[in-house]
């Protein structure tokens, strides 16, 4: 192939190309700005709101500056009367076993499919795929009528001051319960999870789990500490991506659970609208501080975030 | 499950046995896995794989069962509760809610495909080049990505509201008197809310096409450029070809999203007045007060089959690439 030399004729015209071409960088960049400001407006917004009261807007307007400066009025009214650290607590409760169990799950199929060769391991990896990618509204009916007929053992509770985690129900259900709850987001979660692992896994030699094999591991062995070690970077990607996908969930929680209290902070969120919202200052303080989560791990760990989403694409 | 034990003969690995962990008997190999090792991999997939049978394709093929019953959710279901085609028979010509739901998610895909996915791919390509601060707005486009669909809703509504939001003070509507009712219109209410989607589907779009642009083997791009081409051709006709595979991915994404839309809808007014979309109205129908669990099951037939579109064609794609 003549790239080669391709590439060096191109290097040498390049810089003059370059040159000229800066009026047009100079657009571009205009409007990468200008939409960007639009990108970041609604939060801005958003965050200008909540920072107001709401006599403030009343009286001058909700396109003014305040004239008593800005408060935290909305966020102090919002944490100490929203409830909002058991709405938090509730999402913990539900999200890091939830990402926990779903890792664990899905890197021992991943595993199994991709270091072994079997008759079915095709067809196992793509129900786990088929089934992440169904809308999750055409099963959530039958799977509500699981949830509210399948008794699960009540074994007392453990009760940290006003704050009660049942053992493992407080209904003698599925329904209704942090682990069901989490059981859904797992099962769901999975599907997706295994897929990414299983592009990640196969780029491992399965050299190595013979190696291993000969070494006299049992297969359990090589899963723990010889593959997942070398998935690091994809388990943190996903971990990550779980993380916002299970804190963001509205769906499952919003039929899967009845009891207020136990709502985690989104679906919270949701009813806060109809009864604690009064005015649109609390909303946006509601909003915001919902969303300072998911927004803080994708700032700390923003390239685990995107690897886990690109390796979903571009591999498989 | 497995069929290979430590020592065993090579012949031993080819026993055709269902679901068998064998290295492949034409390598001739001596197998390693012990009986105990077969044990712990059947349990690893196994364990994994009954809940995935259970808790989704379960209920998802017990939708189609439901779908023929008129079941509202008490009791047994008896040979007297199914009604053949009644549920979908009402549902194409009785049920004035289905064809505008049917049109909102039509509408909603048209929106994605043609307006917010190009220019997802559009931002992309901007930004897959040496431009100074590249990274920072990516992170821009990139942040409504991580909020829940409630956060973005809610977000949205700030700038939507008739006289308290933003977008209807600013263009000194409230004042005037003439308010736009944004959410409250049925006629432009969808597409106030696909713009709150937008904002976010864009983002999503960019960075999974900015992977797939990265993955494009750089000397092309020189190659055509040599050759004269221009950055829009050499796009056109030199990248977007080679993207092909994550194209696909790309259609796939969006039409999930699309048929998935639920959330926003929801929040804004729990999908009536112009926002009813097919995955709301099976839950307006199943679990609500009205229990028609059979009817909404339909619905969620007919959903599915439409599903199966861009599934199957992403399995297709997985298939052939392994």
């Amino acid at each position: 192939m003549a790239t080669a030399t391709a590439v060096a004729g191109a290097r040498i015209r390049r810089t003059p190309r370059g040159r000229r071409l800066k009026p047009a960088r100079m657009v571009l960049h205009a409007f990468l700005f200008l939409v960007a400001i639009l990108w970041l407006f609604p939060l801005a917004w958003a965050l200008f709101m909540s920072l107001r009261t709401y006599g403030d807007t009343a009286l001058h307007g909700y396109i003014s500056w305040p004239t008593d400066g800005l408060t935290l009025t909305n966020y102090q009214t919002f944490w100490t009367q929203g409830e909002l650290p058991l709405f938090y607590l509730n999402t913990l409760l539900v999200v890091i076993p939830g990402v926990t169990l779903t890792l664990i799950l899905a890197s021992m199929v991943a595993f199994c499919c991709t270091q072994f060769s079997w008759k079915f391991n095709l067809t196992v990896l793509m129900l786990f795929t088929a089934g992440n990618l169904l809308p999750p509204q055409v099963l959530v009916v039958p799977l509500y009528f699981i949830y509210t007929h399948t008794p699960i053992a009540m074994l007392g509770s453990i009760d940290i001051g006003s704050f009660s985690f049942a053992l493992f129900s407080d209904n003698n259900l599925l329904y209704d319960q942090y682990i069901g709850l989490i059981l859904i987001h797992v099962v769901f979660q999975t599907g997706f999870a295994t897929f990414v692992l299983s592009n990640y896994m196969k780029t491992i030699t399965k050299e190595i789990t013979e190696s291993a094999l000969v070494d006299g591991a049992n297969v359990f062995r090589i899963w723990w500490s010889v593959i997942l070690p070398l998935c690091r970077p994809a388990l943190a990607a996903m971990a990550t991506l779980l993380f916002t996908f299970m804190y963001n969930d509205f769906f499952w929680a919003l039929f899967l659970l009845k009891t207020g209290d136990k709502r985690p902070i989104t679906t919270a969120l949701n009813n806060l609208q109809g009864e604690f919202f009064v005015n649109n200052n609390l909303i946006a303080a509601g909003a915001l501080v919902a969303c300072i989560p998911p927004i803080l791990v994708y700032i700390v760990l923003q390239k685990q975030f995107i690897s886990g989403l690109t390796l979903g694409s571009t591999k498989g | 499950m497995a069929n290979t034990t430590t020592n065993a003969a090579p012949a031993r690995a080819r026993q055709p046995e269902a679901g068998a962990v064998a290295i492949p008997a034409r390598r001739r190999r001596y197998t390693l896995l012990t009986r105990h090792d077969k044990i712990l991999l059947a349990l690893m997939v196994g364990i994994p794989l009954t809940l995935d049978v259970i808790l989704i394709w379960g209920p998802t093929l017990a939708s189609i069962l439901l779908s023929f019953t008129n079941w509202d959710g008490v009791g047994d279901i008896t040979s007297k509760n199914f009604v053949g085609l009644k549920n979908y028979q009402f549902m194409f010509t009785g049920y004035t809610l289905f064809w505008p739901a049917f049109t909102h998610n039509l509408i909603w895909l048209l929106w994605l495909t043609l307006i917010a996915t190009p220019l997802g791919m559009l931002f992309a390509v901007l930004l897959d080049r040496e431009i100074r601060g590249t990274r920072v707005y990516q992170s821009v486009f990139y942040l409504p990505v991580v909020l829940s669909l409630v956060v973005v809703g809610l977000i949205w509504e700030l700038q939507y509201t008739p006289t308290d939001g933003f977008i209807n003070n600013a263009l000194g509507l409230v004042k005037s008197g003439h308010i736009i009712d944004w959410l409250g219109d049925s006629r432009i209410n969808l597409y106030a809310i696909l713009g709150a989607a937008s904002w976010r589907h864009i983002g999503y779009i960019m960075i999974l096409y900015l992977a797939g642009l990265k993955s494009v083997d750089p000397s092309l791009r020189e190659a055509a450029r040599v050759d004269g081409a221009t950055e829009v051709q050499t796009f056109f006709n030199v990248v977007f070809p080679v993207m092909a595979p994550i194209n696909v991915v790309i259609v796939v994404v969006t039409a999930i999203e699309a048929l998935r839309a639920f959330d926003i809808a929801f929040i804004i007014n729990q999908g009536k007045n112009g926002l009813e979309l097919l995955s709301i109205l099976i839950t307006n129908n199943s679990l609500s007060e009205a229990s028609l669990v059979g009817f909404g099951s339909a619905i969620a037939v007919i959903l599915l089959l439409i599903s199966m579109v861009p599934i199957v064609i992403f399995l297709t794609r997985v298939m052939r690439n392994a």
